[in-house]
């Protein structure tokens, strides 16, 4: 019998589909009847979507400004 | 035959990077040639990679420093040091991982500089006790992320990242933003595979907690767990 700790230590396996299919069962009996761990199996899924949807942060035109003549300064002195 | 743009005088690196925004931007592209270009020394293709890259890496800096000004250092050291030393990149992993390795050495020595940080080592002992794992459990609100605006949503989700030990953050980031395998994230930060997915996983849910503070359902109170 699968305990919520045993869940918990098999959750980021679980989310990320790296797990076998006799544990993945096994693990899907625990949620379908223990509330708890399906709620944090959910919003542990949700957290990680969430994160992946961010977008990469823009770059301030100062702060690329300062990137491009650095490293066209750094082109031109291998050049040389 | 086609006709090749005229380049503006002085344009540079500056000119390079905007003709190459399209093709860089194009998903799934086979970056092999364009580094192999780079590293026999054509500037347009390392602008091109840098146009490719910059966005992540500066907010890998930025999860990983907590700190804007030392962020910006991290990108400029991060791209200057991969110019200087791409002869050594040996193909045998990905472009962007071999980047990634250089920010994120660049970064951890910004921490270790500042002194009032006094936890800044990733091999330092981390409790791997789980009885502390779950405190509060909630279920969400449809859609939380419309809930807030974008800007609101940014900012809760940085907050919760600064929250996280940077051992975990530092797996966190690489492994569930920048979307880097489990291996790729032992070896960029020199842990083993068991130890990134013991702070993955920590890190997952103390993110979890966090985001459930701003998240969860009207009428839904968290309460103690395990």
């Amino acid at each position: 019998m699968l305990t919520c700790k045993d869940f918990l230590h098999e959750l980021s396996d679980y989310l990320d589909e790296c797990i076998d299919p006799e544990t993945r069962a096994k693990l899907e009996r625990h949620i379908s009847e223990c509330p708890n761990c399906w709620v944090i199996a959910d919003t542990t899924k949700k957290t990680i979507q969430i994160y992946k949807g961010m977008d990469p942060y823009p770059i301030p035109p100062d702060v690329e400004g300062r990137l491009m003549a650095a490293l066209e300064k750094k082109m031109a002195e291998k050049r040389q | 035959m086609e006709r090749r743009p005229v380049e503006p005088p002085g344009a540079g690196l500056r000119y390079h990077k905007q003709r190459f925004m399209i093709v860089s931007s194009q998903a799934g592209i086979d970056e092999t040639p364009l580094v192999a270009r780079a590293r026999e020394g054509d500037a347009r293709a390392f602008g091109e990679l840098v146009k490719q890259y910059e966005g992540k890496i500066f907010r890998l800096a930025q999860h990983v420093t907590q700190n804007r000004e030392d962020a910006e250092d991290v990108l400029q050291e991060t791209f200057m040091k991969a110019y200087e030393h791409l002869d050594q990149f040996q193909g045998n992993s990905k472009f962007y991982t071999w980047i990634v390795r250089i920010a994120v050495n660049q970064a951890l020595m910004k921490l270790r500089r500042r002194k009032t940080d006094r936890s800044v080592s990733l091999d330092e002992a981390i409790d791997t006790g789980e009885d502390t794992l779950v405190r509060e459990i909630a279920a969400w609100g449809e859609n939380p992320e419309q809930r807030f605006s974008r800007e609101e949503l940014g900012g809760i989700l940085d907050l919760a990242i600064q929250g996280l030990e940077p051992s975990y953050r530092s797996v966190f980031v690489l492994r569930d933003i920048d979307e880097l395998s489990t291996e790729e994230t032992a070896d960029v930060l020199g842990l083993s595979v068991p130890a990134v997915k013991s702070r993955l996983l920590r890190a997952r849910l103390q993110l979890r907690e966090k985001l459930t503070r701003f998240f969860k359902r009207k009428g839904d109170d968290a309460f103690a767990y395990m």
